[in-house]
């Protein structure tokens, strides 16, 4: 069957299912199981009203708790146990995250997400407020932020692409192709330079990838937040003669605080999660191993499952702080 | 800002030309690789991108015409023609017969010729060629040239991108592969959180605000966690590596999202509408499809947008659930990856296919970025 044919069954398939289940559950619960008529058709009514919210989740329930919660339990049962040759499985308790300790990729890998968690969200944040605050007011602001935000809708892939033309190398006698070594050869370097190869270096190139492509959605969110600042504030300020750079960090930064912390947080996440850019551009090579890609490798090139799972346990370990943060304050706002 | 751009002439010119070469900046990349698909493979490799918007210097090789279109005049032999035989616009400044001296002659000077007879080159490129004797051999003379050429650009990397018999290159299935992943991917996910998200915005029930904390908490679980599991249960029920189990993996991880995006779109709905129509008997399925449904728009094609966005270019999903050993349901990420592994020195085949998958989601996004914007500003956990 030709793979648009089948597509276009499927989403026939598949949102007919969705919409007949809703449509039938509902008639069944109100017309067969309690009847709003009878003698019992009050207590029938209340019934079926405690049963519908549970009909209304059921499907989305069962995908969240398949595809998100089950994973995490069967993950740290994955990286407490090792696979015996031709099927089941040997508790091993700690060891596969003993042996993933004596790796030295595994400790290059834990490093460099560190520079990863601390550059990308903190440079991506300072731009994207730089550019919300610079284009706030200007005309052509909105043609210049769409500009920027246009690296959002590329993939890491499309991304890695576009970065590795930026930093190709040529050999010395030809004419260079890639931009950085065209502009380090203009500003008087003596060869061209192969980047991507120059360990600890390379990994910051990398991540210059993520941080365009992170910038325009902290520009997005930043400069509503900064839009959202009252004016009286600011006047005072001007009133009591302030400059503007004392407008801009000791008016309107403190004021957009949790903002900024909820945009780094976000990065933060995206950042633990990134695997494309790596995996594109180096594959890990050169020292520019990192968590996620270091995980894709065992689970599929070495396929040691065991490590594999240890490995994406340390990645939900750092997100988790997060994620009881971000917990934490959706219910202080409920509240 | 106006206090700022307003009063000082002098940092009013700052801002602008700093946004400026931040727009550059950004922009810069991207525009080189565009560029750089409707370059040929020999321009790409031998000069950047930013010098094909301007006439460049090229030493090229080129031949003359083969010795049986030569003719006698006055009991000699003549070849005559263009070098540049497709009609390119081309000045050359210095030329030779001989590869150890391809500059050795200017244009309009005589070259002797290796094989017997002169050639005489102008700057143009017309050339006559003149022996006493019979031309002999099958081929040309090679003539070696430093010539200014106008900037050039070509269609034939899409046409070999997209249309391509020959599977190494072609892009035409991974394109319809990827289109036939995200559809589906995109439109059941939304359907199914609508409905649970109406739940938790407007029914009654015991352990409604628990699940809303549930929810907040696995938007930012880590999809890596549930690789092998799930890959596991997808070979137990038998539906193994496929399209149905791409859907089902794009529905489960986008479904946090989609739930807290639109319950917190419906929560804000006004509550008289809903307890109006209550009151006017109509049932809760009947209120969520006549009324929520349609009043949520906004807050479904932000949602819509994320997830094709990101189905669109995902890559490892894809990677672990979809794609096999067969390589037939190769999605475009992959095959550029591939591409990069196998060719990472064909840039003209690498950069075009990259745009194809990039076309896109860019068109989407400059189509939509009003409802991509809300959606960001109401899915960022506050």
């Amino acid at each position: 069957m030709h793979p648009a044919f089948q597509g276009l069954l499927t989403i026939a398939i598949g949102v007919s299912g969705c919409v007949g289940y809703f449509y039938f559950s509902n008639q069944f619960l109100d017309k067969v199981l309690f009847p709003a008529r009878g003698p019992n058709a009050g207590r029938n009514i209340n019934r079926a009203n405690i049963i519908r919210p549970w009909l209304f989740l059921f499907p989305a329930l069962a995908a969240l708790g398949l595809y998100l919660a089950y994973p995490v339990v069967e993950t740290l049962r994955l990286s407490l146990t090792d696979r015996v040759p031709g099927g089941g499985y040997t508790w091993v308790g700690l060891d596969n995250y003993i042996q993933m300790a004596r790796e030295p990729k595994f400790w290059e890998a834990m490093r460099n997400n560190m520079f990863w968690l601390i550059i990308v969200p903190a440079m991506s944040t300072a731009f994207g407020l730089l550019v919300a605050q610079l284009t706030d007011r200007i005309r052509w602001g909105n043609i210049a932020k769409s500009l920027i935000f246009m690296p959002m809708a590329i993939s890491f892939v499309g991304a890695s692409v576009i970065w590795k033309l930026v930093y190709d190398t040529r050999p010395a006698e030809q004419d260079q192709i890639g931009m950085l070594n065209a502009l380090y050869l203009f500003f008087g370097g003596s060869d061209p330079q192969t980047w991507l190869t120059i360990p600890f270096w390379n990994s910051f190139l990398l991540m210059i990838v993520l941080v365009w492509i992170q910038t325009g959605f902290a520009m997005v969110i930043l400069s509503a937040a900064l839009r959202g600042i009252p004016e009286e504030t600011i006047e005072a300020a001007i009133l009591d003669g302030a400059n503007p750079f004392q407008i801009f960090f000791k008016i309107k930064v403190p004021q957009i605080k949790t903002t900024i912390l909820v945009v780094w947080t976000t990065i933060t996440i995206t950042v633990l999660k990134v695997f494309d850019i790596v995996f594109a551009m180096t594959n890990g090579q050169w020292e520019t191993q990192v968590l996620a890609n270091y995980m894709y490798d065992k689970l599929f090139r070495a396929n040691d499952w065991g490590v594999g799972s240890a490995s994406a346990m340390v990645i939900m370990l750092l997100v988790a702080p997060i994620l009881v943060w971000n917990v934490r304050n959706a219910r202080k706002e409920m509240e | 800002m106006s206090d700022i751009a307003g009063t000082k002439p002098a940092l009013r010119w700052i801002v602008h030309a700093s946004v400026l070469f931040l727009v550059v900046l950004w922009v810069v990349p991207t525009l080189g690789l565009l560029i750089s698909s409707f370059r040929t493979s020999d321009q790409i490799a031998t000069s950047g991108w930013w010098r094909s918007l301007f006439p460049s210097e090229q030493n090229l090789t080129l031949r003359s015409a083969a010795p049986e279109t030569q003719v006698q005049e006055n009991g000699i032999y003549v070849i005559e023609g263009n070098l540049f035989d497709d009609g390119t616009q081309a000045t050359i400044s210095k030329w030779g017969v001989s590869s150890r001296a391809v500059d050795a002659f200017e244009p309009g000077q005589t070259a002797e010729l290796r094989k017997g007879g002169t050639i005489v080159v102008d700057a143009a490129g017309n050339y006559r060629m003149e022996n006493p004797e019979e031309f002999t051999g099958s081929r040309g003379a090679r003539v070696f040239v430093s010539a200014e050429l106008p900037p050039e650009f070509t269609l034939a990397n899409y046409h070999k991108v997209l249309l391509a018999e020959d599977s190494t290159d072609s892009m035409g299935r991974a394109f319809f592969n990827t289109l036939t992943v995200t559809i589906p991917a995109t439109i059941i996910p939304i359907l199914v959180a609508a409905f649970a998200a109406y739940a938790l915005a407007w029914m009654d029930f015991p352990g409604r605000a628990l699940l809303i904390a549930v929810v907040v908490g696995l938007l930012v679980v880590p999809l890596q966690l549930a690789l092998i599991p799930l890959l596991k249960f997808h070979l137990n029920i038998g539906i193994g590596k496929g399209y149905l189990g791409v859907w089902m993996a794009h529905t489960g991880f986008g479904m946090p999202l989609a739930i807290y995006l639109l319950r917190n779109y419906m929560a804000g709905l006004p509550r008289d509408l809903i307890e109006n129509a209550r009151v006017d008997g109509a049932t809760e399925f009947q209120i969520f499809t006549k009324l929520i449904l349609p009043l949520s728009f906004p807050a479904l094609a932000s949602f819509a947008i994320f997830q094709f966005l990101w189905t669109w270019n995902d890559l490892l999903v894809a990677k672990v659930f979809l794609i096999d050993a067969s390589g037939q349901t190769t999605v475009m990420t992959n095959r550029i990856v591939e591409l990069l592994g196998t060719r990472g020195g064909n840039w003209e085949i690498l950069a075009t296919a990259a745009f194809v998958s990039i076309a896109v989601p860019l068109a989407v996004f400059f189509a939509m970025q009003k409802y991509l914007v809300r959606g960001l500003l109401a899915g960022s956990v506050k």
